[in-house]
């Protein structure tokens, strides 16, 4: 490989690297720990970029800024953690309605409310499912590394462009303060998916228009297409209805453009689950506890394996089920009081044990604490 | 009898360092430095991590770095193979998480009881103010050692990533500081 520039870089500035490749031009946010790093970075680089840094009085109008913007054709981020991201959940719904390409951080932290503000914690991955009200279908992912603190990030922007909705990347404190040196990509390295403009004439223009996959191009503000913006439920041109047949539409689109394609969206480590008997689930940070726990085991003899989600939502559901089948015990790690262990319960076959580690207190899951619970399901 | 713990070993892939001191003295700014020169000396993977937080300014105050040829899972220290105690708190915070024969370095000019003979003692503090004119280098002074006892990183690349970050008009008290750490440190290398 080419001499590329190294780097050693924290997991928030990793993230505000993976956005401006991606083309982010917009970043409107509240600072707020651990977080703040985020937006640092942002105000120090998107000047130079010719971009955008705007602080906001508060997580609300951030989101507000940043929807504005992708309207206009801006790729937009914003960061936050704990309290911040519940205050965003009432515009990430317009979002969703409006089907409006944005990217969030949340970098999350030990809840509720403002809970253990320099804590580690990853009670927010229900949230990043159900935040705001109303029936949806959302997408958010987690890295585990500086390097796919970069990578992910691009990712996001990728997802949010090309299905038209808001992406939460999830962090948490330790992944987002933690150094590592990570070489930073050039041009080319890593697709950049911008959204699809519309091609017809301006009078035959739907904004919402059904398309085969659900996803409706998208002009930008002053480009000559007028549509309206609304978080009403509303028809292909924008407007608001109350029709049932086009309420029944407009759900099933925000549902169905995410659900129907989920293999592409979906992003795991599987590792070594062939043979074993007992098989770990976790994502995040917890993910590397759990793959030195497991090559800890293995050393040792015992047969481990380890599925790392890199994808939360949407859930695949069937990839659990195929990685599952040859284990008899499964144990979810995760820094809450058990959120995803319930999805796997869901799918899990009933003749394997479903077990948990979880920690909520601050501190993040170590390799010696999965071991401990391999000696008592083993 | 168990079925796995009593066979699992820690992993030697690792080399894990912790810089613990009070809050203030430069434990993070050692550790990031500490970890550009181990960048620039080669292709290894390195992790830096921190306490962070009210509980980090005063008391004990900890940065922790874990080196490998490999890719580094877990990123906190597990079990420390080069603990640096700058005060007499973190050594006694600290000094649990060394491995058997891990390498302890300490400032004997705070650090007085000693739970062990096994360490390399030299009075960093006092150095810095008698023979630099500021304790604020007594940190930067323990990298040289911590260079000299290791070897993980050139001494050139330690002195280049400590001036990268650090103010303007301080380039050489922090090269001296380094050549003294480093030099006292050779003496007593066993």
């Amino acid at each position: 490989m080419a001499n590329k520039q190294k780097k050693l870089l924290q997991g928030n500035g990793a993230c505000v690297e993976g956005a401006i490749y991606a083309g982010m031009t917009v970043y409107a946010g509240y600072p707020i720990t651990p977080s703040t790093e985020i937006a640092e970075g942002c105000a120090r680089e998107l000047p130079k970029l010719g971009g955008r840094f705007i602080q906001m009085e508060d997580e609300i109008a951030s989101i507000a800024a940043i929807i504005g913007a992708s309207v206009t054709g801006r790729k937009v981020l914003t960061g936050t953690s704990g309290p911040g991201y519940s205050l965003m959940s009432e515009l990430f719904g317009y979002a969703y309605m409006t089907e409006t390409p944005i990217v969030v951080v949340n970098v999350q932290r030990g809840g509720p409310s403002t809970g253990l503000p320099t804590k580690v914690g990853q009670a927010d991955t229900m949230q990043a499912r159900w935040g705001t009200h109303g029936d949806y279908n959302a997408i958010a992912i987690a890295p585990s590394t500086v390097g796919e603190c970069l990578t992910e990030t691009i990712r996001a922007f990728n997802l949010a462009e090309r299905f038209r909705t808001p992406v939460t990347v999830l962090l948490d404190e330790v992944m987002g303060h933690m150094r590592e040196i990570i070489e930073l990509p050039e041009k080319g390295d890593h697709e950049v998916f911008d959204r699809v403009k519309p091609t017809v004439p301006p009078e035959e223009f739907e904004a919402f228009a059904m398309t085969d996959n659900l996803v409706s191009p998208m002009p930008s503000y002053g480009e000559g297409y007028r549509y309206n913006v609304t978080g009403l439920t509303h028809d292909v041109k924008g407007f608001s209805t109350n029709r049932t047949d086009e309420t029944i539409q407009k759900l099933d689109k925000l549902f169905n453009k995410i659900e129907h394609f989920t293999d592409e969206i979906f992003k795991s480590r599987v590792e070594l689950v062939e043979d074993a008997d007992v098989v770990f689930i976790s994502y995040g940070t917890v993910s590397r506890a759990a793959l030195q726990a497991m090559q800890i085991a293995r050393k040792a003899g015992a047969k481990v394996g380890s599925i790392q989600l890199y994808t939360i939502w949407p859930f695949d559901y069937e990839m659990i089920k195929r990685a599952t089948k040859n284990c008899h015990t499964v144990v979810v790690a995760e820094m809450n009081m058990g959120q995803i262990c319930h999805e796997i319960q869901k799918v899990l076959d009933p003749s394997k044990k479903l077990e948990t580690v979880q920690r909520y207190d601050g501190e993040i899951i170590t390799p010696m604490e999965l071991l401990e619970k391999l000696e008592e399901v083993l | 009898m168990s079925k796995i713990l009593d066979k699992i070993e820690i992993p030697t892939d690792r080399f894990e360092i912790r810089l613990s001191g009070s809050g203030g003295q430069g434990m993070i700014f050692g550790s990031v430095v500490l970890c550009e020169a181990i960048g620039q000396s080669g292709d290894k993977s390195v992790v830096q991590s921190q306490s962070y937080g009210p509980e980090a300014r005063g008391g004990a105050s900890k940065a922790d770095v874990v080196i490998s040829d490999d890719e580094i899972y877990y990123p906190k220290a597990m079990k420390l193979d080069l603990l640096l105690a700058m005060t007499q708190e973190s050594l006694d915070k600290y000094y649990g998480d060394l491995k058997d024969h891990g390498t302890l370095i300490v400032d004997t000019s705070l650090i007085t009881e000693l739970p062990t003979e096994d360490y390399y003692g030299l009075e960093f503090t006092r150095l810095a103010r008698n023979e630099v004119g500021s304790i604020v280098v007594a940190t930067v002074m323990a990298l040289g050692a911590i260079c000299a006892l290791t070897g993980l990183f050139s001494k050139e690349a330690l002195t280049e990533a400590v001036l990268a970050r650090a103010p303007r008009g301080t380039e050489d008290r922090n090269k001296k500081a380094i050549d003294i750490g480093y030099d006292e440190a050779m003496k007593i290398k066993k």
